[in-house]
């Protein structure tokens, strides 16, 4: 049975990214429920070579973590520029969720 | 109070708790000390008489400027306002205060300016006490012959990470400020001296609220995953806040309370909180081992508190520390400004670099310019149809040897911006809207990371050096 895709941001209620160190950023997905969260872990658009794709990496350059028991999953990927060194466009690493907003899942 | 020290207030607290008798009560007053600790229920979590009080005061997200400037990410004042309310209530329980990350960078300059800061409050209140300090300063020649033994290395391996190459022997002896963060070990060697305050330069977050815990015979695993969580205060909770938090630890679990009644610890409130800032949600890397919360469990005590158990500690033979150096890069100016002109907007990157190659011949100094065009992709890359056509928000940035000449590269290169020629250009006006003037602005120096790897093979014992100080305000005052 196929299901029609629902945009990310009905399916979740936090979406955040943040430094994890000044070499990494992260981002976190947490869903509003069991439904969602089955629905996103299992959707195409959240898989490594689709977030990848997303942010111009290659799927080796994204780590995935499943947290079934609190509906979330996380992301983990390379910064472009070292935290706070020249060129560096967003020194907390906290608006590099945003190309994930438009996903349908 | 001079009895008082005849048995500080670490040794006291060795002397009186015994682990199942009751439980050790943790406040963690500041996630980063110096932007406002919250005074009400800071208070409150004074009333239930904690067995010590710790506070974080740094981190690296602030940036390089901060580590290779040597100066603080908070304001002044603010840290005063902070240290004066923790110190005071520390001591007139008489329990330990543990500081760590002193300053927030935690190198040598940080450590002595929060030290005068505290050393002012003592006397300007006339208190008497011990206070040990850890040194994180990484000696260099520890850390040239690291790098030439392959001893200096990346931190990630999973290809998550960018790389930072390990810096060569000029690199590593030009770079302005060169920390370790020290571990738990680092902290209870200090606390082996008895003092009544701790105040450690960069630490492990993590170190400030386990050392005690583990003297006392706590469970590492334990004793670390409540650290881990407790550092960032209430964040933890729902909603997520700055206000104080209070652990209570067990043999066998702890209990988090926020001080802020309506702040509530529930379980995915705290189990969501072991994801934040990190990149593996179940394992923490600890200088001394590894932190695995994959058994982590957490169980709701009533709406507002919640009981963790489970994780576990596998610690390492030999320890690892994480490095962390900043080098002096230039001084930097900015330039603001913003385009509402469609073709001038389309013709920016050409423009920026012909404007580029002009303002060289004009201005014969060693140089360099980074734009960030907003609306255009200067906070994450953007496809085309996204971006902006009716207006964009110019941010250069010039780094230059001194903030003179980067004033000077900033004012010409706008001047030459502003009039820039082009063909089909009917703004002759002027290319660029100014909201100020001046509209270069002297943006302080810029510093880079070089280092922020894994140093191996070097004991904690050769890097983190431990001092004692006694206070003695009173007699002074006497």
């Amino acid at each position: 049975m196929t299901q029609l895709a629902l945009p990310i941001t009905q399916l979740a209620s936090v979406i955040r990214s943040k430094n994890a160190g000044p070499l990494c950023f992260t981002v976190d997905l947490f869903f509003r429920d069991a439904a969602a969260y089955e629905r996103a872990a299992k959707s195409e658009a959240l898989q490594r070579h689709a977030v990848a794709h997303c942010y111009g990496l290659l799927p080796s350059q994204v780590r995935r973590f499943e947290l079934p028991d609190i509906w979330a999953i996380k992301l983990a990927m390379p910064r472009a520029v070292c935290a706070g060194n020249p060129g560096d466009g967003d020194l907390y690493g906290a608006q590099q969720h945003a190309p994930l907003l438009s996903l349908m899942v | 109070m001079i009895a008082d020290l005849q048995a500080s207030a670490v040794s006291q607290l060795l002397a009186s708790h015994r682990p199942g008798t009751e439980r050790l009560r943790v406040l963690s007053a500041a996630g980063q000390l110096g932007f406002g600790i919250v005074q009400a229920s800071f208070a409150l979590g004074i009333q239930r008489r904690p067995h010590f009080i710790g506070c974080d005061m740094g981190s690296i997200d602030p940036g390089p400027y901060y580590l290779g400037s040597g100066q603080m990410a908070a304001p002044k004042a603010m840290v005063i306002r902070d240290l004066e309310l923790v110190l005071l209530a520390a001591r007139q329980l008489n329990v330990p205060l543990i500081i760590g990350s002193a300053g927030t960078a935690g190198a040598k300059p940080h450590l002595e300016a929060t030290l005068d800061l505290l050393r002012d409050i003592a006397n300007k209140h006339g208190l008497s006490f011990r206070v040990a300090t850890v040194a994180s300063d990484v000696p260099r020649h520890l850390l040239v012959s690291a790098a030439q033994e392959g001893r200096l290395q990346a931190l990630d391996h999973s290809g998550a990470a960018l790389t930072l190459p390990v810096p060569d022997e000029a690199q590593l002896l030009s770079a302005s400020q060169v920390v370790a963060q020290c571990g738990t070990d680092t902290f209870i060697r200090a606390l082996k001296q008895m003092p009544d305050v701790l105040i450690a330069g960069r630490s492990c977050d993590t170190a400030i609220f386990a050392a005690l815990p583990q003297m006392l015979g706590y469970d590492a695993g334990l004793a670390l995953h409540m650290a881990k969580i407790i550092e960032c205060t209430s964040l933890c909770c729902e909603p997520g806040g700055r206000d104080a938090i209070l652990a209570e630890l067990g043999p066998r679990d702890f209990i988090l309370e926020s001080m802020n009644p309506k702040a509530h610890a529930t379980p995915s409130s705290v189990a969501a909180h072991a994801l934040y800032e990190q990149a593996d949600p179940w394992l923490v890397e600890e200088p001394e081992g590894t932190l695995d919360l994959q058994m982590a469990r957490y169980v709701a005590l009533d709406e507002h508190r919640t009981q963790v158990s489970g994780a576990q500690f596998v610690a390492r033979p030999y320890p690892t520390l994480k490095v962390e150096g900043a080098t002096y890069e230039g001084a930097r100016a900015v330039l603001l400004a913003g385009v509402a002109d469609p073709t001038m907007i389309s013709v920016m990157p050409r423009a920026l670099d012909e404007v580029c190659e002009r303002v060289r011949s004009l201005v014969p100094c060693v140089w360099s310019m980074v734009p960030h065009l907003y609306g255009q992709g200067a906070v994450r890359s953007l496809p085309s149809h996204q971006k902006s056509q009716h207006e964009i928000g110019l941010v250069i940035e010039f780094l230059a040897p001194d903030a003179s000449m980067a004033k000077t590269v900033a004012a010409v290169f706008k001047q030459n911006l502003l009039h820039f020629g082009f063909p089909g250009r009917l703004t002759t006006g002027g290319n660029l809207a100014f909201a100020f003037t001046p509209s270069e602005i002297d943006a302080n120096d810029c510093y880079r990371f070089v280092l922020y790897h894994l140093l191996l093979g070097v004991k904690p014992e050769e890097i983190f050096r431990i001092d004692m100080q006694t206070w003695n305000f009173e007699m002074v005052m006497a």
